[in-house]
């Protein structure tokens, strides 16, 4: 399980930190599932479950960065949370660089935070309001037995590192900052332990645009200095594409399709991807667009439509789509450099009528 | 200073009496600490029918500016100096009693958070019923019957079943839309709209946005729409404003606005967007941050973060040079050539400066060598 034939990425290099080697992925997820309970009745009993992240399996080359792009509600936090063990999976297993998380023989907890960082969206109610930035930062650090001279230079080592003058701001409180400075000191905390893989949850979403291209130079020249490996949610796909190597599209709790960032956006394979796409907006007035690509909402995740989830709103939807949910074949034992879509009209034999007719070789 | 009027408008442009006139408008947000100057001197007419986008970094002054339209600031903290011309009204002038009533039926607005706009104890229908009847003296039925055909309007699918939804009740795009719904319901003559797509994902966006287009050219009003995504801006404006520390420092049609920016700010703010660059390539950002509104200072309020900057940058905010589209830009670097507006470059063009002491240091030079 833990040793897979994945070829290593051109930008991988020798890390003492490595557990697994250069070719062993940063992090794999094998079949990860959190299903919400809702609850109703006098007895308070399940009456019906929220499929927020249903079986999911990707993995993260070391020194690539991945984008999850998705509408609001496909799961993409929630996933993001359970990588980072800030909610329980009901099922699946994570692997981080070779070694399994949480289990009796693999990383304890407190070494998965060590390696796994997460900047949130809002980086103001992610910063505590009442401690100065400086100790906001050390304090990760300091829980994890570093002195408190010890985290404290790192804290000012790193507000270097991020952009923000340590003798101007470290006794700043959060308040006292700009969106994108915040965002700065959100980024700071999350490298103070020094971590592998970094999660960014729609980090630059609420961000000016001109603020916004800052803070994605600053994620770009930290990635290199210091090794990272990136996780990035974002619903802007015009961001996902500058920054990502690999993207992965999420639907209902789903991922839909998956590959390298050029495939993905030149030639997308899934329906609901090449919908996607089509929303963007062009920033030229000649090219408005006259009818929306995506009618509708995302159906509700309580009762998913049957077969492919995307069928009710599928342009080329068939009866195969409704009574038959077609699969993304497996991702594990992919290499990082193939293109898979869950989606009937790829897959050769499906029934779909536009379905390939032969095996592709 | 250049004159701004609509007569030196050429070309296909209609010379009708523009719609909503605003001249030299200044805000002020008065406390003990100190004085915001979040509007400082704006002027702009919109035609009926028009659509005018207002785009700038947050703080620029965009919201204020509009939500003086409708005198949303609070009495006893705000200094509103300068006209606005709404029909035959001063918006300025108008008594309360006057202004409760053009609220909702001539001026209108939509807000960025539909859920904090719209009220969480009434139901949809309940929202759309009680401005219709305040307005237009409805039944409960007719005006019941109104709030339907409204929803229809804006693309609500089972529309009976929402009207007696809470806003809790439904998705963010059923929201905005159901806001929409509100703010329409009395025909207004100008619907204001402050970033409603900014919360939104990008595929209920561009719903939104479509719809927004083909009711504002059903009902021929204009629309003011305030926004920091140029995208939208593209999509949606026939002109757009450039707000800049509360002034306008571009304006012109959405085509000349942004395929042929001007302004070194308008420039650099198409620059940072992020649209297709080659990845590993740095993006170029604007340094520093937007000026302190408390304390401008004389002089252009980019010339901290501008890296064309000239000595007289420092003296005066420069004034408005139209050229004979329409196009105005507020920078000494820009003139008029021919019949359109024209940047000249410096003669020493400072490299793309990423960081704040670059730039300082690029500007003490260039200023140096010009002085």
């Amino acid at each position: 399980m833990t040793q897979m034939a994945i070829s290593p990425p051109a930008a991988a290099s020798e890390d003492p930190r490595d557990r697994g080697g250069p070719a062993q992925p940063m992090l794999i997820v094998d079949g990860i599932r959190k299903y919400f309970p809702i609850r109703a009745g006098v007895l308070n009993r399940t009456v019906a479950e929220v499929k927020a992240v249903d079986d999911i399996s990707f993995y993260v080359v070391k020194g690539e960065t991945l984008g999850i792009v998705g509408e609001s509600g496909c799961g993409k936090s929630t996933l993001a949370r359970l990588l980072m063990h800030l909610i329980d999976r009901d099922d699946g297993h994570l692997i981080l660089d070779g070694d399994l998380v949480g289990e009796e023989t693999g990383v304890p907890l407190d070494g998965l935070r060590r390696a796994l960082q997460m900047v949130f969206q809002d980086s103001y109610s992610s910063l505590n309001p009442r401690l100065p930035i400086e100790q906001s930062i050390a304090y990760g650090p300091k829980v994890q037995g570093a002195s408190s001279k010890v985290a404290k230079a790192q804290a000012r080592a790193l507000m270097e590192k991020v952009g923000l003058k340590a003798n101007l701001f470290a006794q700043r409180y959060p308040h006292e900052l700009s969106g994108g400075q915040k965002q700065r000191v959100n980024i700071a905390r999350a490298l103070a332990l020094d971590p592998r893989l970094l999660i960014l949850d729609e980090a630059v979403s609420a961000l000016d645009k001109s603020v916004e291209a800052q803070v994605l130079n600053l994620l770009e020249d930290l990635k290199r200095q210091l090794n990272l490996t990136y996780i990035f949610i974002s619903h802007d796909l015009h961001v996902v594409r500058y920054i990502s190597d690999r993207v992965l599209v999420m639907y209902l709790g789903q991922v839909v399709e998956i590959g390298p960032v050029d495939k993905i956006y030149e030639d997308p394979q899934h329906p609901y991807t090449q919908a996607l796409l089509a929303c963007r907006l062009s920033m030229d007035p000649e090219e408005r667009v006259e009818a929306a690509p995506l009618a509708g909402d995302p159906p509700n995740p309580v009762n998913p439509p049957s077969g492919c989830r995307f069928h009710t709103r599928c342009p080329f939807m068939e009866d195969v789509c409704m009574s038959k949910a077609p699969s993304l074949g497996d991702v594990l034992r992919s290499s990082a450099q193939d293109h898979l879509a869950a989606c009937h009209m790829v897959h050769p034999g499906s029934g779909h009528s536009r379905a390939p007719l032969a095996v592709r070789a | 200073m250049n004159d701004m009027t609509p007569t030196n408008l050429s070309g296909s442009m209609p010379l009708a009496a523009p719609f909503v006139r605003v001249k030299d408008l200044r805000v002020r947000f008065v406390s003990r600490e100190a004085t915001v100057r979040a509007v400082n001197g704006v002027t702009f007419d919109l035609a009926r029918g028009e659509v005018l986008c207002v785009i700038g970094e947050s703080g620029s002054g965009k919201s204020v500016m509009m939500r003086s339209l409708l005198r949303l600031h609070p009495k006893k903290r705000t200094v509103i100096e300068g006209s606005m011309q709404v029909g035959e009204h001063d918006i300025g002038a108008v008594s309360d009693r006057v202004l409760s009533k053009l609220r909702g039926s001539t001026i209108s607005m939509i807000f960025q958070e539909p859920m904090t706009a719209l009220d969480p104890l009434y139901t949809i229908g309940d929202q759309i019923v009680e401005t219709v009847r305040r307005h237009e003296g409805l039944g409960r039925e007719a005006a019941w019957a109104r709030a339907l055909e409204l929803l229809e309007l804006v693309r609500v699918p089972s529309p009976e079943r929402r009207l007696k939804a809470y806003p809790h009740e439904l998705s963010g795009g059923l929201r905005q839309r159901a806001m929409i719904a509100v703010a329409l319901s009395c025909r207004p003559s100008l619907l204001l709209a402050d970033e409603p797509t900014t919360a939104l994902d990008a595929s209920v966006q561009i719903q939104v946005l479509v719809l927004l287009r083909k009711l504002q050219r059903e009902m021929e009003m204009s629309m003011i729409f305030v926004t920091h995504d140029l995208g939208v801006a593209a999509q949606i404006a026939d002109k757009v404003a450039v707000m800049y520390a509360g002034r306008i420092i571009e304006y012109g049609t959405v085509a000349d606005v942004l395929n042929r920016p001007q302004h070194p700010y308008t420039r650099a703010m198409l620059a940072s967007t992020v649209k297709d660059q080659e990845r590993g390539v740095q993006l170029e950002a604007i340094a520093g941050s937007p000026p302190d509104l408390r304390a401008l200072p004389d002089g252009c309020s980019f010339l901290p973060r501008c890296g064309y900057a000239k000595p007289e940058c420092a003296v005066a905010m420069p004034p408005e040079t139209v050229d004979a589209r329409g196009h105005m830009a507020r920078c000494y670097r820009v003139g008029v050539e021919g019949q359109r507006l024209a940047f000249s470059a410096p003669a020493i063009q400072p490299s793309v400066c990423t960081n704040a002491s670059q730039l300082a240091a690029a500007r003490a030079e260039m200023l140096g060598r010009q002085a």
